[in-house]
């Protein structure tokens, strides 16, 4: 087979997840273990570890100068006018995100090694993890859309799992649930675009579905529009944007490495990437761009602005994870693909980072997570502390940490592009406000200040060991970095090449550009300058209000008003079940069983049973065993028969 | 004597010799296993066997019957005892044979008196079903039918649970009403045969070549549908099937949601439509209506559920609508996915009816209230059940999702080539509310495994559960295996019944669809496009 090096890059996290699973399967049957957290932990990482070296080896010398590469180990189904290929490829846009997923995933099963030290289940956890990067690679890989939706499913699987992984606590197990559901309803939305897709194109492989939508398009404009909006409801789901987003702030009940690898850096960008691998479909869909880049728009904001009021470390993040998405939505739907992608590498690297830093800052609380309850961490954490400020400067958007010049060009391509708009950019020029606000007031209310929670937890405040510490240091390290890659002209006057742009901009424009409008090069750098100066201001407004805490938070209960809603998050929540999930069961429960089966169906069936029953018992009145009473039935018909005969003949 | 005959008599002669054994004190007899356990399971295990053999000779390239046998039995009235399989029956006769002998160890523990009679009647039973799949004369086939009802009938009546007679009685009157309409129908047909041919006949091949007017078609087709509908059982004809299925034993479950709901689809695909196409064409919206209702109003209904057996018994019928709901498509995706949903159904609900069997066996109770944190206690079993429910609901990788998707995909097909053709929307909108069964379906799965296996374990009766013994690991690995096989290679599956299927579309595609069908191919060349891009490495 050609290109069998990318099937060993895929089979090696299942390998390790099944080793894992067998292995813990046999422990429960044995009662004893065969192996424990340290030989799982290990294998885990390596497997996942292998994989990435050997993903740069695929991407910077098999690929070298190629547009992609790929390979088919077998063909999955066929039926009818259907044929789906097991096929895996690399072209620059998976490329990409195989290294980010790989490379994410490696560090953070590292990291997991620490983490997880102690619990009676990590056997378990690790064959999770892995599993969770063989999807995520099917997802990133498979080359057409049924094989792209069994790693669709499959991280929302892992997903699951994972963040009922305790699954003791019910309000855990409930979360990992909701996260499916909530998923499958954007499944739902992908299924039927696909669907609709494959009544047209005849084929389900990416690139012909592009092609089609690029060159052979003879659907009608609103079949168009309603296709690409289809699958991007499945982004809304995965990537948890309006009005899907609702699971991801609870599916902070998982571990915090989970948190940090399928909740911020890799499994919600699917979306996003999605979104990007069918370009040649939005493309031709003016109506679907307007609809991803608005969703993105108002989710950034939305999210934002809830994340001023939390006062739990991984929620604030979580939020600010669905303000991020949201951002990439933008530049999705603005056109700039290229620049989306580049919003989801650095993402991926300092919220990572700063998941990561916050699992280090739990677990030196013992547990706990409520920031009121922290306060002047730094000096008991210093590499937590630096790492984690180091994200946030990029998180803000303060220059040139990585996350400035990701953020700084989507805002940019919103300002100018033809399927931009300016009240839309004006939103994410808030929600970048916001952004930095929330994100200072965090790292105020962590690491300044002085220590307000007990006693006992400030005597057991420590660093966290090496292996938590040093993954930190290399995310840090890429949070601040990692936008080099990708400096726009503008900027280095042209001295320094956009490698990341030029190297996805063929890849992501094969179906057709988008018009950038022309600005002077003054409107360009002014809007910068204007960027920079939100993340201060972001920054001091925090500062001046969180940095040395003379008094106590209030208690959320006592909000009224604007505050009052957004600690409560709009009210969403309570929303959906009073509208939706509320009458779906009194609906089933009240209406279908009790009155439509019970009373109407079977009433219906054992009525007529009942009913012959009757006439049954009518009938043997007459079977009294009384001669003269038959008899006299007998004269009785007989005189009938006869009157009828006479009259009818 | 051919390999069909061979496969059908090994467990009727077994039950008869079995019958001939002196009957020891099965009343008190307390081991966990009995010789009959073991007699039935080498006689079942031998059928598979046999059965085996026939599927290695199996020519997938062949289009219409193999290993045909034929006797004439009564040749005045055309009776001919005549079997035969092609590519739509053979998955289903392979499901029958292999899933026997794992009831058959189910009952092992469950099965406590008078077990020589209850293994008689699993014999019986697998006899007659093996019988309908093959059967190629109407009145053989409809023998086999109701033969069907009294081994049934009898397990469900003696070793059923406290409501058992009442499910019983529902169960054959149901199935009776409906049979009887279409014994009717039968004999008209032969009526109208031998008016047409001159003699009676109730070859299917004979019965195929008639010519009805329309009108005649829609009564003889909704006698027959009816007969079908019940069986499968379809939207609003499926009372009886949560009764039936709580009140049965474990194995009895097993093989009615395995194998005897098959039939009622098996029926519409080999008999309703081929034999009264133009009436079948005609009734295709209202019985994809149907389907549609089925899979929504079942899976509504699993969600209201407290019983965990009655749980798994209503996420059949939305299960069975999704098969209805494939056959009347009439493209090739969506028949080979239906066919194929059947046996899925069949490997995840004879699963999880045996899995809750096994868990009735420890805690005599299948209330989800009294259960929870059960995954602490019984990891294997919570990890057996898990990837049962998975495959239920449809998550890619495993079974499930193959007969799903492509039988959304193929009725997709047909419902937009419908727009194209009248711009009508009533198939669109029917295709968004089937689509919908899988958020339900989710739904209902996850929130009783949430109940049943997470949260604390606070139940003082479920600490002391015992995890899963080697006989039951026995049982529910076959099924693992194929819930992954038919998952990963679905190909092996399809490919047997790839070209029956095909000439069947051909054969009672209406001419409409047809055309609009057609249009894709106009993009051909795109899928050689593609691969010429990925291989431009130098």
């Amino acid at each position: 087979m050609e290109n069998s090096l990318i099937l060993i890059i895929v089979l090696l996290p299942l390998a390790g997840a099944l080793l894992n699973g067998i292995v813990a399967a046999a422990n429960a049957y044995r009662k004893k273990e065969i192996w424990g957290e340290k030989i799982s932990g290990i294998l885990a990482f390596s497997t996942v570890a292998l994989s990435f070296i050997l993903s740069m080896y695929a991407v910077f010398v098999k690929m070298a100068g190629a547009e992609a590469i790929a390979c088919t180990p077998y063909q999955w189904m066929t039926a009818g006018g259907l044929n789906v290929n097991i096929t895996f490829m690399i072209d620059h846009l998976s490329a990409v995100m195989l290294l980010v997923v790989t490379g994410v995933s490696a560090v953070i099963h590292f990291y997991s090694i620490g983490y997880i030290h102690g619990d009676k289940s990590s056997v378990r956890y690790f064959t999770y993890l892995n599993l969770f990067v063989f999807a995520m690679l099917l997802l990133i890989l498979g080359d057409s859309m049924p094989v792209m939706f069994v790693g669709w499913e499959g991280v929302g699987l892992c997903s699951y799992l994972l963040i009922g992984f305790w699954y003791k606590e019910d309000e855990k197990a409930a979360a990992g649930k909701k996260a499916f559901i909530v998923n499958r309803i954007g499944d739902f939305g992908f299924l039927l675009g696909m669907f609709l897709i494959f009544a047209n194109v005849g084929s389900l492989a990416i690139a012909d579905v592009n092609e089609y939508f690029h060159q052979h398009n003879s659907m009608t404009f609103f079949w168009t529009n309603v296709a690409a909006i289809c699958l991007f409801i499945g982004a809304t789901g995965k990537s948890a944007q309006i009005p899907l987003y609702v699971w991801l702030p609870d599916a902070m009940a998982g571990p915090t490495p989970v948190s940090a690898l399928i909740h911020a850096a890799t499994m919600v960008t699917a979306g996003v990437y999605m979104v990007c691998r069918f370009h040649g479909v939005y493309l031709a869909a003016p109506v679907a761009m307007q609809v991803v880049l608005w969703v993105g728009g108002l989710t950034a904001l939305f999210s934002a602005t809830i994340a001023l009021y939390q006062n739990d470390i991984k929620k604030v993040l979580a939020y600010s994870t669905v303000s991020q998405l949201g951002f990439m939505f933008m530049a999705a739907g603005a056109g700039a693909f290229v620049i989306a992608i580049f919003h989801l590498m650095t993402h991926a690297f300092f919220k990572a980072c700063l998941f990561l830093g916050s699992g280090s800052v739990i677990h030196a609380m013992g547990g706990e997570q409520d920031i009121r309850y922290m306060g002047g961490l730094k000096k008991f954490m210093p590499a937590t502390f630096l790492t984690f400020t180091l994200a946030t400067l990029a998180i803000a958007g303060f220059p040139p940490f990585a996350g400035f010049f990701s953020k700084d060009e989507i805002l940019w391509n919103v300002f100018a592009s033809g399927h931009g708009n300016k009240i839309v950019w004006l939103i994410g020029m808030v929600a970048a406000l916001c952004t930095a606000f929330y994100m200072f007031r965090l790292v105020y209310l962590t690491f300044f200040g002085s220590f307000r929670g007990s006693r006992q937890q400030e005597h057991h405040l420590h660093e966290s060991p090496k292996t938590m510490t040093v993954p930190l240091m290399i995310l840090a390290a890429l949070s601040v970095v990692g936008g080099w890659i990708g400096i726009p002209k503008l900027l280095s006057f042209g001295a320094i090449p956009n490698y990341f742009h030029d190297y996805l901009e063929p890849t992501l424009s094969k179906y057709g550009h988008v018009h950038i409008d022309h600005y002077s090069h003054a409107t360009e750098y002014a809007l910068m300058a204007l960027s920079v100066a939100i993340a201060f201001a972001g920054w001091l407004l925090a500062r001046m209000l969180f940095r040395e805490l003379k008094y106590r938070l209030p208690d959320p209960a006592t909000y009224t008003g604007i505050s009052r809603l957004l600690w409560n998050k709009y009210f969403i929540d309570e929303i959906y079940m009073k509208f939706i999930v509320n009458p779906i069961k009194y609906l089933s429960t009240n209406i279908f069983l009790n009155i439509a089966d019970k009373k109407i169906i079977d009433g219906a069936a054992n009525g007529s049973a009942s009913g012959w029953k009757w006439v049954a018992v009518l009938l043997s009145f007459f079977q009294s065993g009384n001669i003269q009473a038959y008899g006299f039935y007998m004269l009785f018909g007989a005189t009938i028969a006869f009157i009828f005969a006479l009259f009818l003949f | 004597m051919g390999i069909l005959s061979w496969t059908l008599l090994i467990p009727l002669f077994g039950g008869i010799l079995m019958m001939l054994i002196p009957s020891r004190d099965s009343y008190s007899e307390k081991s966990s296993a009995s010789i009959y356990g073991w007699i039935a399971l080498g006689i079942t295990t031998l059928a598979m066997v046999v059965s085996i053999f026939m599927l290695i000779n199996f020519d997938n390239s062949a289009d219409g019957y193999q290993f045909q046998e034929k006797f004439e039995w009564i040749p005045q009235f055309g009776l001919n005892y005549h079997l035969g399989i092609d590519g739509i029956s053979i998955l289903l006769f392979m499901l029958t044979t292999i899933i026997m002998p794992f009831s058959v160890l189910s009952s092992f523990k469950y099965i406590q008196k008078r077990k020589k009679e209850y293994y008689i009647w699993l014999l019986f039973l697998e006899f007659t079903m093996l019988g309908a799949f093959v059967a190629l004369n109407l009145f053989i086939f409809y023998i086999f039918w109701e033969l069907m009802l009294i081994p049934m009938f009898f397990l469900i009546g003696i070793w059923g649970g406290p409501k058992r007679i009442y499910a019983t009685v529902k169960f054959v009157l149901f199935t009776v009403v409906g049979s009887l309409m279409m014994l009717a129908g039968i004999v008209y047909l032969a009526i109208l045969a031998r008016n047409t041919f001159g003699e009676f006949t109730f070859e299917f091949e004979q019965l195929m070549k008639l010519n009805i007017p329309l009108q005649t078609q829609l009564w003889l087709f909704a006698a027959f549908a009816l007969a079908f509908a019940i069986k499968v059982p379809m939207f609003p004809f499926h009372t009886w099937l949560p009764d039936a299925h709580v009140e049965a034993p474990t194995a009895g479950s097993v093989i009615l949601a395995g194998v005897l709901l098959k039939m009622g689809g098996y029926g519409f695909i080999r008999l309703g439509i081929p034999l009264f196409g133009d009436a079948a064409l005609q009734a295709a919206p209202l019985m994809q209506l149907l389907a549609v209702i089925g899979i929504v109003y079942g899976a509504c209904l699993a969600l209201a559920q407290s019983d965990l057996k009655k749980l798994v018994a209503y996420s059949s019928i939305s299960h069975l609508g999704y098969v209805m709901l494939g056959l009347f498509a009439l493209t090739p995706e969506a028949i080979q996915g239906s066919i194929l949903q059947m046996v899925n159904h069949g490997i995840s609900t004879g699963a999880l009816f045996a899995l809750v069997g096994m868990i009735y066996e420890r805690r005599h109770t299948r209330e989800i209230a009294d259960f929870g944190g059960l995954a602490y206690r019984l990891p294997l079993f919570s990890v057996a059940f898990m990837i049962i429910t998975l495959s239920s609901v449809a998550l890619p990788g495993t079974n499930g999702f193959i007969g799903e998707f492509l039988i959304l995909l193929g009725s997709f097909k047909a419902a937009w080539a419908q727009y194209l053709a009248h711009q009508q929307v009533f198939g669109l909108v029917l295709m968004v509310f089937a689509t919908s069964g899988v958020i339900l379906g989710a739904y209902y799965m996850l929130w009783m495994v949430q109940r049943v296996f997470f949260g604390p374990l606070n139940n003082d009766k479920n600490k002391n559960l015992k995890d899963l013994s080697f006989r039951e690991m026995v049982v529910l690995i076959p099924f693992i295996i194929f819930v992954f096989w038919i998952g990963l290679f679905p190909k092996s599956y399809l490919t047997k019944m790839e070209k029956s299927v095909n000439s069947y579309v051909e054969q009672y595609q209406p001419q409409e669809l047809k055309q609009k069908l057609t249009v894709p191919d106009e993009h051909e060349g795109l899928a050689e496009k593609s691969t010429e891009i990925i291989k431009t490495k130098p």
